[in-house]
């Protein structure tokens, strides 16, 4: 079977939360809970990059070896999920986790720490697939209905990949050998065209000579 | 006598109290299993062209749903 994996492609993301709106509201994500975020490097400098990160489903996952009540569990897939009726709540998985996955609501009295949430590759948790009890505790299933993740299906840029890792790992290997690198990579050209090439047979460069 | 059998038994139990310890070990977690995802219920909302139950399917499923993010693949 397939091993689950997202990749963000740091030279597309544009930084329009579209993926955390996306997560949230797919999986009514409560308030104060952000399974996705997009963090971005020298903001407001030139070169500036961005990068949507959420858990990566990982293949030796750091949350599941500390667990002390072993809530955590892999799929067939490689989804990395886990079951909120065995989480105590202890924190021990986001201390671990590189990505800050792991988030606790905290909206109880007194900042009282809720059980663990993070993203579980739009595939729900162990109770019965595209159940209420699944839909409420876990968000939505989408994997068992046959749909990839709602973030990177939704990603405007096509930044934010996700699904079998063989197959997305192929596509941006394709994208970056087809985009080549430097200050080709983006731009308006990219984005828009070059002034020729939206006349029929213009080569590359024609619009200079006229 | 009987006081002395007493002392003993209260002894004995404190003794063999920590043989009383419950297991803690990862073994015996309490985690629930999960059904595979090929394995659902047919859903409304199930992607167009698939049908849940079918493991190979759902794989196929998958393959071709992620082609939609790739810009450079052949137009159909």
């Amino acid at each position: 079977m397939a091993r689950m994996k997202f990749i963000c492609d740091a030279e597309r993301c544009i930084e329009c939360n579209g993926c955390v709106t996306a997560c949230k509201a797919e999986n009514n994500v409560p308030w104060g809970v952000n399974r996705r975020r997009v963090v971005t490097l020298n903001d407001g400098v030139a070169g500036e990059r961005s990068v949507s990160v959420a858990c990566m489903h990982c293949s030796d996952a750091p949350c599941m070896a500390v667990c002390p009540v072993d809530c955590f569990y892999r799929t067939d897939e490689g989804v990395v999920l886990h079951d909120k009726d065995v989480c105590i709540g202890c924190g021990y998985c986001s201390y671990a986790c590189p990505f800050g996955a792991p988030q606790f609501p905290t909206n109880g009295t007194f900042g009282l720490r809720g059980k663990m949430d993070k993203c579980t590759f739009c595939a729900g948790g162990p109770e019965a697939n595209g159940s209420d009890a699944e839909n409420a505790k876990y968000g939505r299933n989408r994997l068992s209905e046959g749909k990839l993740p709602a973030c990177a299906e939704m990603c405007s840029t096509k930044a934010l990949l996700g699904g079998d890792g063989d197959v997305v790992a192929d596509i941006f290997r394709t994208r970056v050998l087809n985009r080549g690198k430097g200050s080709e990579v983006w731009g308006w050209g990219t984005a828009y065209g070059k002034p020729a090439s939206g006349k029929p047979g213009a080569a590359p460069g024609e619009a200079k000579k006229s | 006598m009987r006081r002395t059998t007493a002392v003993l038994g209260l002894m004995l139990l404190t003794a063999l109290a920590a043989c009383g310890e419950r297991d803690q070990s990862t073994a015996n977690a309490k985690r629930r299993a999960d059904t595979p995802a090929w394995q659902s219920a047919s859903s409304p909302y199930a992607a167009a062209g698939y049908t849940p139950g079918d493991k190979a399917a759902l794989e196929t499923q998958l393959r071709e749903r992620a082609q939609a993010q790739n810009d450079y693949a052949p137009r159909k």
